[in-house]
C-alpha cells in the first residue's frame, strides 16, 4: 500500500471545502477590508461571513472572534492580553495558573509574562495526563489570579481535560479561563464555560496560517502588541482572507461530520490501543483509555530510540510523530510525558486523519512488531518482557 | 511550531510543574528523595551512563539490574535529560524501587539509586 499519513494532530489534510473557499477567496477576497470602496466592502463582507461561520461552531458571537496567523499566536495574544489588561501599578502583575501539559505556546506565554513580573503556577497532572483538579482549583485562590489556562484535550496523548469542572471553579473564584481547544475543535463538542478560546485552522482541515482567538465580551483584554487598529477582529496587519475563508469553511464541514468521524476513528484507535500490548513486548500506551480524543494514540516502546522508530516507520510508509528527546529539535523529551511520569524514549504518537481506512491501521499493526524487533536487536536491548 | 521548546520545560520546572505521580515527575533540584530517611547502604553495582543518550541508560539499567542480588542496590549515573523522567518511569513499570535521585552538581546529571525488588 502507499504512504499512510498518521499525523493528523500536527496537521489534518485539507478538506475539499477548504480548498474551494480558499480559491474563491483568492478571486474575491484580496482587497483591504478596511477600505470603503467596492472591493474593500466585498472583502469586509467575506471576513464578516467567515467570523459568523466560526462563531456558530464555537457557540459565541461573531464580534467575539478574532483571526490570527496561527494557533500559537492566538494563545500568545489571549494570555498576554489578559495579563496586560489586569496589570496594576498598585496591585502588581497578577498570577496565572496553567496545567503542566499545556501546549508549548501556553507555557511559553506564561514564561514571557513571568519575565514581566507575573507569577505563574503550573498545576501537575496524573499518570493519565489529566490535570490535578484540586491543585488547579487551590492555585486559583492563591494571590491575585488574573487568568487560568486549560486545554480541552491534550495534543500528545489525547486525554480529555475536565474543562467544565475547572470552568465552574474559575467562575466561583472570579478568574477568566482560557481554553486551548486546538486539539479538539471540530472533532469533539467544545466544553462550555470558557472566557477565551484559542484554536488552529490547519488542525481541522483548513489551510495553514489561520488561528482563531475568541474573547467573550465581558472579559478584560488589552492588546499586548503596539495598539494598531484592530479593525475587523483580525490581529494587526493585513488579514490573509483567502486562508481565513478556507479555515471557516473547513471548520463548518469538519464539525458537521464530527459524530460520524468520532465513531469511525475511535473504533480504529481503540483497536490500536488494544492490540499494541499483545503484539509488541514492553510497550506502554499513554493517556486515558476512555476519556480521550478519537484520533490520537500515543505509546512508548521501551529500549528504543524514538527518532529511529519514526525514521523506520517513515521508510515503511507510515508518517507519525514522536515526543522522545532524540526526535525533538531541542534534545529535550516531551514535557507532557515528563509531567505524566511516563517513559519518554521510544515514543510514537499516531493520529488518524478523517477517512482513515481499516486497511491502513491493519498494515500499521502488521509492520510495527517487525520494525520494533529489528531496532531492538540493533540496539542490543535486554531480554524482552519482565514484570509489569 | 514545536511543542518542545526549551523554555517550556524550564518554565514548567521552575514553577514546580511536577506531576503528582510519586517518584516519576521532575522534582525541584537539590532535594534527594530519601531526605529524612536513613541513608541507604552503598550500592552493589554502578552504571556509568554519563554522555549516553536515551534510551541507552535504560537499556544498561535493564541489562544489569540482574547483576545485583534481590534487595540490593544499583546506582545509575546519567546526564541525558530524558533519563530524569525515564529511570523513575522504568522503575515504576518494572516494579523495582527508586530509592533516591541526587543531582550531580556542579556537573549536569543525576545519580539514581535503584533497589532490585525481584
Amino acid at each position: 500500500m502507499g504512504v499512510v499519513y498518521f499525523d493528523a494532530a500536527s496537521a489534518e489534510p485539507m478538506v475539499p471545502e477548504a480548498a474551494r473557499a480558499l480559491l474563491a477567496g483568492l478571486e474575491d477576497g484580496w482587497a483591504d477590508p478596511v477600505r470603503l470602496h467596492r472591493e474593500g466592502r466585498r472583502a469586509r463582507l467575506l471576513l464578516d461571513q467567515a467570523r459568523e461561520r466560526v462563531a456558530a461552531v464555537l457557540s459565541c458571537r461573531a464580534d467575539e472572534v478574532t483571526f490570527t496567523a496561527s494557533g500559537t499566536e492566538a494563545v500568545h495574544l489571549g494570555v498576554l492580553g489578559v495579563v496586560e489588561a489586569r496589570r496594576s501599578a498598585a496591585r502588581g502583575a497578577g498570577h496565572v495558573v496553567v496545567s503542566a501539559v499545556e501546549h508549548s505556546s501556553v507555557l511559553n506565554a506564561g514564561a514571557h509574562a513571568e519575565r514581566g513580573g507575573t507569577a505563574v503556577t503550573v498545576a501537575g497532572v496524573g499518570a493519565d495526563g489529566r490535570v490535578d483538579m484540586a491543585a488547579f482549583a487551590a492555585a486559583l485562590r492563591r494571590e491575585r489570579t488574573v487568568l487560568a489556562c486549560l486545554q480541552s484535550v491534550n495534543q500528545e496523548v489525547g486525554t480529555v481535560q475536565p474543562v467544565e469542572e475547572i470552568a465552574a471553579e474559575c467562575e466561583a473564584a472570579g478568574v477568566p479561563l482560557l481554553v486551548d481547544a486546538a486539539a479538539s475543535a471540530g472533532r469533539m463538542a467544545l466544553p462550555g464555560g470558557w472566557s477565551l478560546l484559542a484554536a488552529s485552522g490547519h488542525k481541522w482541515g483548513g489551510p495553514p496560517g489561520v488561528g482563531v482567538l475568541a474573547i467573550r465580551r465581558r472579559v478584560r483584554w488589552r492588546s499586548p502588541l503596539p495598539a494598531d487598529e484592530w479593525p475587523a477582529q483580525s490581529a494587526p496587519g493585513f488579514p490573509n482572507l483567502p486562508a481565513i475563508m478556507g479555515a471557516a469553511a473547513a471548520l463548518e464541514a469538519f464539525d458537521a461530520g464530527r459524530d460520524a468521524a468520532d465513531a469511525a476513528l475511535r473504533r480504529l484507535t481503540s483497536q490500536i490501543r488494544e492490540r499494541l500490548p499483545k503484539i509488541v513486548p514492553d510497550v506502554v500506551v499513554h493517556g486515558d483509555p476512555v476519556l480521550r480524543a478519537p484520533h490520537i494514540v500515543a505509546f512508548s516502546c521501551l529500549y528504543l530510540d524514538g527518532e529511529a522508530l519514526v525514521t523506520e516507520l517513515d521508510k515503511a510508509g507510515f508518517s507519525v510523530s514522536s515526543g522522545s528527546a532524540c526526535a525533538s529539535e531541542t534534545g529535550q523529551p516531551s514535557h507532557v510525558l515528563a509531567a505524566m511520569g511516563a517513559v519518554t524514549h521510544g515514543n510514537v504518537r499516531v493520529s488518524l486523519p478523517r477517512g482513515t481506512a481499516q486497511e491502513s491501521v491493519t498494515a500499521f499493526l502488521a509492520a510495527l512488531p517487525g520494525i520494533v524487533g529489528r531496532l531492538r536487536e540493533a540496539m542490543g536491548q535486554p531480554a524482552a518482557g519482565g514484570r509489569r | 511550531m514545536s511543542p518542545r521548546r526549551r523554555g517550556t520545560r524550564a518554565a514548567a520546572q521552575e514553577a514546580g510543574g511536577a506531576g503528582p505521580a510519586p517518584e516519576a515527575a521532575p522534582r525541584p533540584p537539590q532535594a534527594p528523595s530519601h531526605a529524612g530517611r536513613p541513608e541507604p547502604e552503598p550500592p552493589a553495582a554502578r552504571i556509568d551512563a554519563l554522555g549516553r543518550k536515551c534510551p541507552l541508560p535504560i537499556i544498561m539499567l535493564a541489562g544489569q539490574i540482574g547483576s545485583v542480588p534481590v534487595g540490593g542496590l544499583i546506582q545509575v549515573l546519567a546526564d541525558d535529560p530524558a533519563a530524569r523522567t525515564d529511570v523513575p518511569a522504568w522503575c515504576g513499570l518494572k516494579a523495582h524501587q527508586l530509592v533516591a535521585v541526587t543531582e550531580l552538581a556542579p556537573r549536569p546529571g543525576w545519580a539514581f539509586l535503584v533497589r532490585r525488588c525481584y
